[in-house]
């Protein structure tokens, strides 16, 4: 079934408890009041993020969106950092001019959060451009939802791409919900968002985006098709929102049971530990430990977060260039 | 020295910088031209005469035809700034910026502040704009001070063939998203061009010539028409201060005001209507820094608020003139 050995299997279960983690104790920590803004969970959608972060070098440059914590950490942002931004401190990662929506880390490829729906998509084509030039096999990605899928970017984003046979991977997350609207009714083809770039002449992936193996499976061939330099690829990963569109949404779209039953039912850490302990690749008590270790991780974030220091405000005009005057 | 047009040192400058920074790719509508036709690549070669050859010299993964996307394309420059090149974008008209506002305005113009001053986007976005050739209202607009106004981009209006070597240059050397205002009217414009490596600083107007009486400020094509005004009124025994200002953003100020100071006297020229625009802008600097200074009110020449229309008659009545400037220029030095 599987190539991965024992320490990236561990690896990948780290990043996704470390991801499900940060986003459960914001859910909890947004209630004191402490973080403000907007503030969009990722929580449920781990299996993605890590399945193709994973197979990534710091060279491969993603652009993420408004619910992009768990593609910072799957790239290999500073947990801390992002705890410390998110709270709008000093020492944050961008400090504290980004919050939750604007988080990069360029070292790592990580080219930006976007709080515009749809924004990063011909970016990621711009980024494949630029390693289409450079001629090394590097990738530029743009992590989509189904609500990015109605974006005139994205379509002009897509075509641009196939024209010019740029590497980019334009990956739809489709987690049922654009905002509090549902798939069924914002996008014509709800059924199979994959069809929409198929259309526009590239070759398409699905996965089950709750099945780490599944989608780890799938983005490899896709990721060895754009790699050999045929040009731009999707894939559409079927996943789901395990909280509101933001922090403070009472959620009444939901259907009644539904939460309840999408954690029960679609998993991706649960759906991970069954198959690995049935094959016996990695042990309960393996992942337990690393559970452990994450939450202490999360806790120092969190505490050095509250404690950090705020920008000074003689700052808040510097950056705005690389030289002005 | 050389002399060339305005368009030849365009196309020279960014043939040379290419030649010299493998990093810089070019990427617009139709700037190879051809593609996918019977007459093949270079059929055209860019539509304003300003990328031909370069496709041809430089090969198709840094000169790149791209579909009619404005959206995709300056996002693309933005994305490939952020991953390491230096992209020059093309919109083949500045209107154009429209449809593509918003990877400008939240995209590329904030990257650098967002993410805490920990990157660069070294973008240049080349745009064709100004009236005076009947393109009508979608087509002729001088939108500078929209995006003078986006904290983030710098902005530059070349209006001499060598400021468009010597800024285009110092585009392509810097780090932040760059906007070049190139006018339509302006191409054929012919001057003398320093030879060799030649920038130009943004935030430095050039003074175009001292006359002591009253200063009047203007970018872009206005500045031609502003010096006609100034010839006329030389027989008169009126001597005017004309800048300008090469470059909005970064604003040459200190420019402005030193020569304020002395004339007492303002006139500013805008080839855009005059709401929120460059020339309220300079007058609300002259009002609130050099108040004491000024002996009559600020005159601002611009457009009406209107848009631009197709009629050769309208469109003269549209735009400013030497004649316009010329009136603005004996109002302010008869005020008592």
């Amino acid at each position: 079934m599987l190539q991965l050995g024992h320490d990236q299997l561990l690896g990948a279960y780290r990043r996704m408890s470390t991801i499900r983690a940060f986003e459960e104790r914001l859910h909890d920590e947004i209630k004191t009041g402490e973080i403000g803004g907007f503030t969009h969970l990722y929580a449920g959608q781990e299996a993605v993020a890590v399945g193709i972060c994973d197979q990534l070098t710091v060279d491969d440059k993603i652009v993420s969106t408004h619910r992009g914590h768990g593609h910072c950490i799957a790239k290999g942002c500073d947990v801390k950092g992002m705890m410390l931004e998110i709270y709008g401190k000093a020492d944050g990662l961008c400090k504290g001019r980004a919050g939750s929506m604007h988080i990069a880390d360029l070292e790592v490829g990580m080219l930006g959060a976007n709080g515009i729906v749809g924004g990063g998509a011909p970016q990621a084509v711009g980024a494949a451009l630029a390693a289409k030039m450079d001629g090394k096999g590097r990738v530029g990605i743009a992590f989509s939802g189904d609500g990015a899928c109605n974006q005139g970017t994205t379509f002009e984003a897509m075509n641009l791409a196939v024209v010019t046979k740029a590497p980019a991977i334009f990956v739809f997350e489709n987690n049922h919900y654009s905002e509090h609207t549902g798939v069924d009714y914002a996008v014509g083809t709800a059924k199979d968002i994959a069809s929409r770039a198929e259309a526009f002449g590239m070759k398409v992936w699905r996965a089950n985006g709750c099945d780490f193996f599944d989608t780890f499976e799938q983005f490899r061939d896709l990721l060895a098709y754009v790699r050999a330099g045929n040009g731009p690829a999707a894939i559409e990963l079927d996943t789901e929102r395990f909280y509101g569109h933001f922090e403070g949404d009472p959620q009444r779209y939901r259907g009644s049971g539904e939460l309840d039953r999408i954690r029960e039912e679609r998993d991706c850490l649960k759906a991970f530990r069954k198959v690995v302990t049935d094959a016996a690749l990695l042990t309960d008590a393996e992942m337990d430990a690393i559970d452990d270790e994450v939450r202490i991780l999360i806790d120092e974030a969190v505490a050095q977060a509250r404690a950090g220091a705020d920008p000074d405000p003689a700052t808040v005009a510097d950056d705005v260039y690389a030289e002005y005057y | 020295m050389a002399v060339m047009n305005i368009r030849e040192a365009i196309l020279r400058t960014l043939h040379d910088e290419m030649e010299r920074d493998g990093d810089i790719l070019v990427l617009g509508e139709d700037v190879v031209g051809g593609n996918g036709t019977a007459g093949g690549p270079e059929a055209i070669g860019g539509i304003w005469g300003t990328t031909g050859g370069l496709w041809e010299k430089f090969g198709p993964n840094r000169v790149i035809d791209t579909p009619i996307s404005e959206s995709a394309i300056i996002g693309a420059a933005a994305g490939a700034a952020l991953a390491g090149k230096r992209p020059v974008a093309e919109l083949m008209f500045a209107d154009f910026v429209g449809v593509s506002l918003d990877q400008l305005w939240n995209q590329m113009a904030k990257f650098r502040y967002m993410f805490g001053g920990k990157t660069r986007c070294p973008a240049v976005v080349r745009m064709v704009y100004g009236a005076g050739m009947q393109t009508a209202a979608q087509h002729s607009q001088s939108v500078y001070a929209l995006l003078t106004a986006m904290p983030g981009l710098k902005v530059v209006l070349p209006t001499t063939p060598a400021d468009a070597k010597g800024l285009l240059t110092e585009a392509l050397r810097g780090d932040d998203p760059v906007m070049f205002f190139e006018h339509k009217a302006l191409y054929g414009v012919k001057g003398e061009v320093p030879d060799g490596d030649y920038r130009i600083p943004f935030g430095q107007a050039r003074m175009v010539r001292e006359g002591g009486d009253v200063t009047v400020v203007a970018c872009g094509r206005m500045v031609n028409f502003a010096e006609k005004a100034a010839d006329k009124l030389v027989a008169d025994g009126i001597g005017v201060d004309l800048i300008d200002l090469r470059t909005t953003s970064p604003l040459d100020e200190d420019a402005i005001l030193d020569s304020v100071e002395q004339t007492g006297r303002l006139v500013v020229v805008d080839e855009s209507p005059p709401r929120c625009s460059l020339a309220a802008d300079i007058a609300a600097l002259v009002a609130t820094r050099a108040f004491t200074s000024l002996k009559a009110p600020p005159e601002m020449i611009t457009g009406p608020h209107a848009p631009i229309p197709f009629s050769r008659v309208l469109e003269r009545a549209w735009l400013p003139s030497p004649q316009t400037i010329e009136g603005a220029i004996r109002r302010t030095l008869a005020f008592r």
